[in-house]
């Protein structure tokens, strides 16, 4: 089993080379002339104002956040669907009310507007 | 660990990677042919026969361009997001079975790296890896369009990975496994799970397009908005990194699609030539690209809050029904056999239900 696990670790090695080697030979033989106006942020020829990183919208913490519950929903699903078979119709009403439960605060955030994008 | 060993290892990861960059030049030539057709047009065709030496130029121009660096870019994260954009992609192709087992001499050969235990899980934590190089890329060109394609993909790719873990889910039900192999062995005799499951296998190629970010779902680089997005500030070989690692991943997640709905390796004589195996996965690759090629030619790409709002609205209940319709009619299976032709009818009322809902609340946002 764990040989498995060695293939995939030679093949994140040999990926990581690939790409340095890729890297590399951009590096080797590309023209490098550095100007003042070739290193500015790119903004289509506008001068740029303020910073490039500012503050972002909450709506993208939200997401976050909601993301973090349901995927949390998502990988119970995972272990269940393995052992579903041995667990009949118990196991499936077992998850009736799990998701009965997490829908409960799905219709929660749907009706507060946390799905909104406006 | 004898030699032998690290040799098969080696050879088997080097194989890959370079069918993954081979399969990535010649895509951008597929694509462009194709899309050139759909619009009346003849594409690239100077370049060799049928235009195909056009990657190997376009890989030459590429290495000879300058990269740029911006003066207040993260310099670091800057190098490194490229490389975390294209192993990911490359390595989640790690547990695809290529192919059944043949013998070489005298050992048996696997034709795939890694026939893990977990195979759909490792699925899963890698396309959420994914993630990173295209934030980190966003974010430190210290750029403002860049930050907002950053930041618009993040959102985009975790609100579709619910429903993606939950297509997984199907599978993983129908097959009874989550290693690969048996799900690909769980259907043969043309027992493809998308007869079972047609609205999971479409579920998971919508969400699959929206994690790679294509159209209609390329919101993350739309051009009219964004000029270029995460990678805006990229040029010369870095550029061509995350176009690489975007290809990849679409010739991936086809192979993904293939292997949990339509039969993966499996097809006529396989058992007596194990190396026609890869030769049916490639064709199955071929036909769900060119209809990812087919969908960016036609469709436009959708305005972002309803991309979100159909990623969280529409695609996650409807993916939570089809796993629990598909639980319901396995076990009602169990009782009669032919109760599992439940699960198709009973999902596609569902889809309907959902199209019927979207349609619904489109027309009544329609401005009189």
């Amino acid at each position: 089993m764990l040989l498995e696990y060695l293939a995939i670790a030679v093949l994140i090695v040999l990926a990581t080379v690939v790409a340095l080697i890729a890297i590399g030979l951009g590096g080797l033989f590309g023209p490098k002339k550095k100007t003042v106006n070739k290193s500015m942020p790119y903004e289509s020829g506008m001068m740029p104002i303020g910073p490039g990183t500012r503050r972002m919208p909450v709506r993208y913490y939200l997401i976050g956040v909601l993301f973090i519950l349901f995927d949390i929903e998502v990988v119970f699903f995972l272990p269940w669907a393995i052992v579903f078979r041995q667990l009949g119709w118990f196991g499936l009403i077992e998850m009736v009310v799990f998701v009965a439960i997490l829908l409960v605060g799905y219709v929660y955030a749907w009706k507060k507007g946390a799905l909104e994008w406006e | 660990m004898d030699w032998t060993l690290w040799l098969e290892l080696v050879i088997k990861a080097l194989v890959l990677i370079f069918a993954l960059l081979g399969g990535f030049a010649y895509l951008t030539w597929y694509e462009r042919r194709l899309l050139a057709r759909f619009q009346s047009r003849l594409g690239p065709n100077r370049a060799g026969p049928f235009g195909l030496l056009q990657p190997i130029a376009d890989a030459v121009k590429l290495i000879f361009k300058e990269e740029l660096t911006p003066a207040k870019a993260y310099k670091l994260v800057f190098f490194l997001a490229p490389i975390m954009t294209l192993v990911p992609s490359v390595i989640i192709a790690a547990v695809i079975p290529w192919g059944p087992p043949f013998q070489l001499g005298d050992r048996i050969v696997t034709q795939s790296i890694a026939d893990i235990n977990v195979g759909v899980l490792f699925l899963m934590s890698i396309a959420s890896i994914a993630v990173y190089g295209i934030v980190l890329a966003g974010w430190s060109s210290n750029n403002k369009y860049a930050m907002l394609g950053g930041l618009r993909s993040a959102a985009q790719m975790i609100s579709y990975e619910l429903t993606l873990g939950l297509a997984f889910v199907v599978a993983i039900l129908l097959g009874n496994s989550m290693n690969l192999t048996d799900i690909v062995e769980a259907q043969r005799d043309g027992r493809w799970f998308v007869l079972v499951q047609p609205v999971g296998a479409l579920i998971l190629w919508i969400a699959t397009l929206a994690e790679v970010n294509r159209h209609p779902f390329d919101m993350p680089e739309a051009e009219q908005e964004l000029t270029a997005g995460y990678h805006t500030e990229y040029s010369g070989m870095k550029f061509a990194l995350f176009f690489m690692a975007e290809y990849q991943k679409m010739i991936v997640v086809s192979a993904i699609l293939a292997t949990l709905f339509f039969g993966g390796y499996l097809g006529p004589w396989v058992d007596r030539w194990p190396l026609l195996g890869p030769v049916y996965m490639f064709l199955k690759i071929v036909i769900l690209l060119f209809i990812m090629i087919w969908v960016r030619a036609t469709w436009p790409r959708i305005r972002y809050d309803r991309l979100m709002a159909f990623g969280w609205k529409v695609l996650l209940p409807l993916a939570l029904a089809v796993v629990m319709i598909t639980a319901v009619g396995i076990l009602l299976a169990e009782i009669n056999p032919w109760m599992i032709w439940l699960i198709p009818i009973f999902s596609l009322i569902a889809g309907a239900f959902a199209s019927l809902m979207i349609d619904r609340s489109l027309r009544r946002k329609a401005y009189a």
